[in-house]
């Protein structure tokens, strides 16, 4: 199954976060902000500023733009909460553990190496994905796509 | 197969270089090369004798622009390296403290920055003064928000005239690029 594209209805899911705390897709949507899927391999990656704390260092802008975000990799949760823990991430970051990948599965983008692809996905407060992204592997996306994408959906809005 | 380093993709630039970078050689140079830094990073300390050399083989044909990217989730000093950067710029030295820093990697705590201050003959009172300055911080702050914009996704991330590199980082990889761009200005 190829990643989900625009307009597509958003699956619903529960992870558990760093300190452990349920996080339910649906719940999250409800405080009326879109919400960032931040889908990555696997924690700890060399190269400095990697994707999740360059999202760390966005935070900023994406506040000012109303949105949230979460970061996903099949990790177990130990792995996960050392990350998060090494490269100060503040935002929830979410293990995809068991059974393995299945929300990434569910997004289209599960691997047949075992890891999650490098994905983006803008979730609106009604459940619809509003921007699908898929990088290459080893390419950081880097943060501009979704700030223009974020900013996009409140021209749209006002 | 596809490649799983890059999509091809141009990031541009959105911000203009202006009175308010740090930048060496020609203003007319047919090449300019911004580099977005993070003093903390080994990365950018590995790309620091790089750029240099680039510089000093080109510096009639390139212009050098550093604008800072301090990663301060995973570099609890580099914000402060990039302030006492700036600060010393106050004092017309950016480029004596911007060469510092990246010599002396890992001496960046609060004492190591006042040292290379000193080292470099600053006005101490006016640089502990300007370390403080809300503006300068602030300055920072812009330089990472449009950086975030432009495309920056880690450091060091370099620009060259107007787009991204995503390029090998060795000085033969640059230093072809460089003279490419270079000859497509003569050629205008």
């Amino acid at each position: 199954m190829p990643a989900l594209e625009v307009g597509a209805k958003a699956p619903d899911f529960e992870l558990t976060d760093t300190e452990g705390k349920k996080v339910h897709l649906y719940d999250v949507l409800k405080e009326g902000k879109p919400v960032i899927l931040a889908f990555y391999p696997a924690a700890f990656s060399p190269v400095c500023g990697d994707e999740m704390s360059l999202f760390q260092e966005t935070l900023g802008e994406f506040e000012r733009l109303g949105a949230r975000i979460v970061g996903i990799s099949v990790d177990n949760y130990w792995s996960v909460a050392a990350f998060a823990k090494a490269k100060g991430i503040k935002y929830p970051l979410l293990s995809d553990f068991h059974p393995k990948g299945a929300v990434a599965r569910k997004y289209g983008v599960m691997r047949d190496d075992g890891i999650a692809e490098r994905a983006l996905f803008i979730i609106d407060p009604g459940g619809t994905v509003r921007y699908s992204y898929v990088s290459p592997i080893l390419e950081n996306p880097g943060a501009d796509r979704l700030l223009e994408a974020l900013e996009q959906m409140r021209a749209v809005r006002a | 197969m596809t490649d799983p380093t890059t999509t091809g993709e141009v990031h541009r630039l959105r911000a203009p270089i202006s009175d308010e970078d740090w930048w060496r050689g020609p203003a007319t140079a047919p090449v300019t090369l911004v580099e977005y830094a993070d003093y903390e990073c080994p990365h950018c300390q590995a790309m620091y004798p790089v750029l240099e050399r680039l510089f000093n083989s080109y510096r009639d044909h390139m212009r050098f622009v550093v604008r800072h990217f301090p990663v301060t989730s995973s570099h609890p000093h580099a914000a402060d390296a990039a302030l006492a950067a700036e600060a010393a710029g106050r004092q017309g030295r950016f480029w004596e403290m911007h060469r510092r820093l990246f010599e002396h990697p890992g001496k960046l705590a609060p004492e190591d920055l006042l040292a290379h201050a000193r080292a470099i003959g600053l006005d101490m009172g006016r640089f502990e003064d300007d370390i403080n300055d809300a503006a300068l911080r602030q300055k920072i702050e812009e330089d990472k928000r449009l950086g975030l914009r432009s495309g920056v996704n880690g450091t060091p991330t370099l620009f060259i005239n107007g787009v991204r590199y995503d390029g090998p980082r060795s000085f033969e990889a640059l230093a072809d690029v460089i003279e490419r761009e270079a000859h497509k200005g003569g050629q205008r």
